[in-house]
């Protein structure tokens, strides 16, 4: 019996090979883009790259550990819209809007909770409950708006700080994504609590038969992920100055995009934070390189739904190698 | 036999490697028509490669087949069926939604677009293939079978397609005695139709009562091919690991077994009745039965996995109230599952982190963050103690064999230091080596003051592990057997269905 990662680079201790090898496609792409366009190397573009992944990254983060766990939630940009739904109504109906974010995010882990009960203890399955989920939330929008943007003037400007300040040079929008990242990606790595959630989605089956409550990880998987929408809802909509009911259509494509790239699986038990994020990074990095390059937004969608099927296509050889010589 | 006419198949000097991996060197193998030849090795010996070959799903390096003496080139599996090879694996591949019957003829219907499904004619023709096998009405969904069942209509599925060479991969690992009984009178008929069978087993009992001749291979080369009448079972064995086995099994309790660890009285859900069982320290106690008669319900009832059921659970004499599985485990009370891939282990994932599932606290530090060092070094203890062959503590659980994956299962038991242990077919796909292994694990524990109850379908292991033995009928303990009453007659006349009436009279001779 030897022990395993001491002759492991340090590269490779930090990441895992999928992250290592996403960190050097993200590289290639950034050092080829640098000659390409003389306006992709500069201070604004990084800081608006940055910025328009960083606060769905948020909900990056959520869908991952809900896809370890085996789950799934297509209701995620409904949801997002609809945290900034509620607290953009109870602000203009007189609500502090720190007090209106609280009962926004709280409304979306009730919604979570919702769908966490119709998925465990129903026992339905979590496409079939997001989805009428997804359905039901954009209504909600729609009905508490009438369909038009509720225009947030009277914001006060301690709270757009979230969305648009900045501490130092970095906006606070990017050092919340930050904060997420790290602490859910520690949490996911080394904490026993989330350990469970990898038992579960490997095998629930297994996990059940060592004793682990299977049903309440999942439950408590997705309202976490949809907690994590209303957060990023509220940073949304201190960014914006307004609540828009129809934002975020087409999100969860984006979102679960990012995490299968990043090497989770659909099937559950694999799956990392950072991984997850890098597949966010590469995925926004190609829609703004190929908008500076003044390609088409419709290749951009061909484009990015061509690196989702190569990464997944790339990830089942490597699953059926790694198959084939554990047999040998 | 008449040695003039060539054999029906013969495999010489085939050569196969994976990569770097050489999985046979030099596999051989003479098939006659009419006979019974057991294959025999262990778990990593070539037999499933050579037997792929043979079926065409893979492609031989170097080698010559010959059928009826003439060369022939395997190219897939539809080459195989068109020479008469049939080859019934062992992990059953039915569509669980579609009827037995449509199961049955399946390749039939791929092959010719004008039959219409489901019609009465093939149903009869299913019936008639199905009757001498099992009581299986052909147009129940296959999914609605039990394991035993299906594993049935698969041979049955095998016998549609006129094979003149059979292969039979473990056919009886899912099978009570009664229905291997079954499966060797049909074997036996079809021989004497000048079928060849191939026939691969770990059993010793059902090669030596059913098969003609045995070869034995290791490492990927043949070792030996005999006749059975030749040989003896140790012979076989000893082949088989390359190395002299003491004794197959564990040497029993010698003195008194101990004081009461674990009780269990009035047991009763849905298909058990008033069950009440106690296992003492220092024995092994098992429980036989048929498939189905309850005996892993009754184990995962206690352990609160499945079922709701009512009854009294005392540990050392304090009474237990138990909620769920995890409640169980905080007492030390464990079960190792029956299916080892379905809920035994999670495959893909790292055997550290497999050996850790039951208790994660005690890898981790306060504030419940998970100390991988502590992780490892765990699994490496537990691992050691139970001669886990592995490269690393890192790797996937997948990428083991059976009887190492098995060794894994037991160890997520043991990291927790159990007090009592439910072993559901702790041996089930483990080879001989490893299986004797695992019985010497079994026996230090029940040494070392743990509470050991196996559950097992194979009544050499009960007969050859168990101090105790007690028999389980339709949801019923319905004798209890020890030292020479232990005998597999006395087995099988309690576990038969309405054995309660011959429960009074064997158990009168117990005392």
């Amino acid at each position: 019996m030897t022990s395993t990662t001491q002759d492991r680079s340090l590269l490779s201790r930090l990441f895992g090979a999928r992250e290592t090898g996403l960190v050097l496609i993200i590289l290639t792409l950034f050092v080829i883009m640098s000659f390409a366009s003389p306006h992709f190397l500069t201070w604004t573009n990084m800081r608006a790259m940055t910025m328009a992944f960083s606060v769905e990254a948020i909900v990056v983060v959520g869908m991952t550990i809900l896809l370890i766990s085996g789950g799934i939630d297509l209701s995620v940009g409904s949801v997002t819209a609809l945290a900034m739904v509620i607290a953009g109504l109870l602000f203009l109906n007189g609500v502090d809007p720190w007090v209106a974010s609280l009962i926004a995010i709280a409304a979306c882990a009730g919604i979570g909770a919702i769908m966490g009960f119709f998925v465990t203890y129903v026992g339905l399955h979590h496409f079939i409950v997001t989805l009428a989920a997804m359905v039901i939330a954009r209504g909600l929008c729609l009905l508490g708006t009438g369909g038009r943007p509720l225009g947030l003037f009277e914001l006060p400007e301690s709270f757009k700080w979230i969305g648009i300040g900045s501490i130092g040079v970095i906006p606070v929008a990017i050092v919340i994504f930050v904060v997420v990242v790290l602490v859910f990606d520690f949490l996911l790595r080394r904490t026993t609590a989330f350990r469970l959630v990898y038992y579960t989605g490997s095998n629930e089956k297994a996990a059940a038969y060592s004793g682990i409550r299977t049903k309440r990880v999942i439950f408590l998987t997705t309202v976490l992920c949809s907690t994590l929408c209303g957060v990023a809802g509220i940073i949304y909509m201190a960014r914006f100055g307004s609540a828009q009911p129809t934002f975020g259509v087409g999100m969860e494509l984006n979102v679960i995009a990012a995490a299968v790239i990043g090497g989770a699986s659909l099937s559950g038990g694999k799956g990392t934070i950072f991984g997850a994020i890098l597949g966010a990074i590469l995925l926004s990095l190609v829609s703004s390189s190929l908008a500076l390059l003044n390609v088409s937004v419709y290749w951009q969608d061909i484009i990015r739904g061509s690196i989702l099927l190569a990464a997944v296509t790339f990830d089942h050889y490597l699953v059926k190698r790694q198959a084939a010589g554990g047999r040998a | 036999m008449t040695e003039k006419r060539p054999p029906l198949l013969q495999l010489t000097d085939i050569a196969k490697s994976f990569g770097a991996v050489r999985a046979l060197r030099s596999g051989q193998l003479e098939l006659r028509a009419g006979e019974i030849h057991a294959l025999a090795g262990e778990n990593g010996a070539g037999k499933s490669t050579l037997m792929n070959i043979i079926d065409g799903i893979l492609q031989p390096d170097s080698g010559t087949i010959r059928i009826d003496g003439q060369p022939v080139q395997i190219d897939g599996p539809a080459t195989a069926q068109r020479l008469g090879i049939g080859f019934v694996h062992q992990e059953i591949a039915l569509c669980a939604d579609i009827s037995v019957a449509e199961n049955i003829f399946m390749a039939q219907t791929a092959r010719s677009r004008s039959r219409l499904m489901g019609g009465p004619e093939l149903i009869a023709r299913a019936a008639e293939v199905l009757v001498p096998l099992a009581d299986i009405d052909p147009r129940t969904p296959a999914g609605r079978l039990s394991i035993s069942q299906q594993q049935l209509v698969e041979i049955a599925k095998a016998l549609t397609l006129d094979c003149r060479i059979l292969i039979l991969d473990e056919p009886t690992a899912a099978l009570t005695d009664h229905e291997a009984q079954k499966l060797f009178r049909i074997m036996r008929g079809l021989a004497a139709r000048g079928i060849g069978i191939i026939y691969i087993s770990h059993r010793m009992a059902e090669i030596f009562q059913n098969c003609d001749r045995v070869t034995v291979m290791r490492d990927g080369q043949h070792i030996r091919t005999d006749r059975t009448a030749d040989i003896t079972p140790a012979d076989v064995v000893n082949a088989m690991v390359g190395r002299q086995l003491d004794a197959l099994y564990p040497p029993k309790l010698a003195g008194p077994r101990g004081p009461e660890i674990f009780s269990v009285t009035g047991l009763t859900e849905k298909r058990y009745r008033d069950v009440s069982f106690a296992v003492h320290t220092g024995e092994i106690l098992g429980f036989a039965g048929l498939i189905g008669a309850g005996r892993s319900e009754i184990a995962r009832g206690v352990t609160r996995l499945e079922g709701n059921a009512r009854g009294q659970v005392r540990l050392h004499g304090a009474e237990l109230t138990l909620r769920d599985y995890a409640d169980c485990i905080a007492k030390g009370i464990v079960y190792l599952s029956e299916d080892r891939k379905g809920d035994g282990v999670f495959l893909d994932m790292s055997i550290a982190a497999n050996i850790a599932a039951l208790d994660l606290s005690r890898v981790a530090r306060k504030g419940g963050v998970i100390d991988t060092a502590r992780e490892t070094a765990q699994a490496q203890r537990i691992g050691a103690s139970l001669r886990l062959k592995a490269a690393s503590m890192a790797h996937l659980v997948s990428s083991l064999s059976g009887g190492n994956q098995q060794k894994v299962a037991l160890a997520k038991l043991l990291a927790v230091e159990p007090t009592v242990i439910f072993l559901d077919e702790p041996t089930r796909g483990v080879d001989v080596g490893a299986k004797a292994e695992i019985h010497g694990i079994l026996r230090g524990l029940a040494d070392s003051g743990v509470g050991v109850i196996v559950i097992s379908s194979e009544m050499p292991e009960l007969i050859g592990l168990c101090d105790r033995v007690l028999v389980v009928s339709e949801g019923r303990i319905t004798g209890e057997l020890t030292g020479p009453t232990l005998t597999e007659t006395n087995i099988m006349t309690l576990a038969a269905p309405g054995a309660i009436a011959g429960t009074m009279a064997l158990s009168g001779t117990i005392q």
